[in-house]
């Protein structure tokens, strides 16, 4: 991953969240507060326009502005928990030569060590967790991007406003899960491209 | 001024404001601050405005209360990000920042204090 390319998959990313508002908020509605939606896409316009004004010209840079806004900006959970994975990312990207794989892991490990959830909770984790698998593999696909969201149905919440409503989160994709798979899918089409 | 304040972190503004209300009234010396939704209007919590809080207050020593999940993972954050001592306590926010603020106007010290809140401690 070279900056040109977390630039774009940022603009990607962002562009999924844009038009995936709504049914992010649909998610969040029957066992959350319904609000993913409109945080995620707050807080993906603040990183665009930061893009566009502050033009970072080393991915440590890009890394260190998703950070701060998404942290600030997207609000909710999902706040503190993109903006922990994002400083986790940057922290391991400042290694020499450290594979793309460890440095998604080291995101997926600032969102454990922030929002304490454990596997098959019910979060995003469970997207992440199997995303770093397959990456170490070089195996990563838009499928086993999907499967990782849809596998987050069945599941009962353990953590956060999901665990709420117990029971009644089962049946439902995790919202946090789905933007992350917003996410990979944008990072997997900047990398094609 | 006592070296010790409190910081009260609710997602939804009246909730802040009323609390803070209630709880000035038994501890008009202690430093107190509020923050309430992300807005007087929109509901929610912000790591900026959390981190502005505990900077406005005048006590190095915080004790800090929240209501649900994700205030506690911004106030986390924001923990790590200051250079003050804070304590963040799983406990029902009314109940729990009306024990700290009165007791820290009468004088008791913060491990008696933390003593009285233990039991009252909740899964959040």
């Amino acid at each position: 991953m070279n900056v040109e390319t977390g630039i774009r998959w940022m603009e990607l990313f962002n562009e999924k969240v844009q038009a995936e508002k709504d049914y992010l908020t649909q998610l969040d509605t029957p066992i959350g507060d319904s609000d993913h939606g409109n945080n995620m896409s707050r807080g993906m316009t603040h990183v665009i326009e930061a893009i566009e004004t502050q033009k970072p010209d080393s991915l440590e840079e890009l890394l260190k502005l998703i950070t701060t806004n998404l942290l600030s900006k997207v609000g909710g959970a999902s706040g503190p928990l993109y903006g922990s994975a994002f400083m986790g990312m940057l922290k391991a990207q400042k290694e020499d030569n450290i594979p793309w794989s460890a440095v998604i892991k080291s995101g997926l490990e600032s969102i454990q060590k922030r929002g304490k959830a454990e596997a098959f909770d019910k979060t995003m984790i469970d997207v992440w967790i199997p995303v770093v698998e397959a990456l170490e593999n070089n195996q990563l696909t838009d499928a086993v991007i999907d499967q990782a969201v849809e596998s987050t149905k069945p599941l009962k919440a353990k953590k956060g406003r999901a665990s709420y409503v117990g029971e009644r989160s089962i049946g439902h994709i995790d919202p946090g899960a789905y933007s992350s798979g917003l996410l990979f899918h944008a990072m997997l089409e900047a990398e094609a491209e | 001024m006592a070296d010790t304040g409190i910081i009260i972190i609710s997602h939804v503004y009246e909730i802040a404001e009323g609390i803070n209300r209630l709880i000035q009234e038994v501890a008009g010396d202690v430093s107190i601050k509020v923050v309430g939704g992300l807005s007087k209007s929109e509901i929610g919590t912000s790591f900026d405005s959390i981190l502005e809080a505990i900077n406005e207050n005048q006590a190095d020593n915080l004790l800090a209360f929240y209501d649900l999940g994700s205030a506690k993972m911004n106030l986390e954050m924001a923990k790590e990000m200051s250079d003050k001592s804070i304590t963040i306590y799983d406990v029902p926010l009314v109940e729990g920042s009306y024990i700290a603020a009165a007791l820290l106007q009468a004088g008791v010290s913060k491990d008696d204090i933390e003593q009285q809140l233990k039991e009252i401690q909740i899964a959040k």
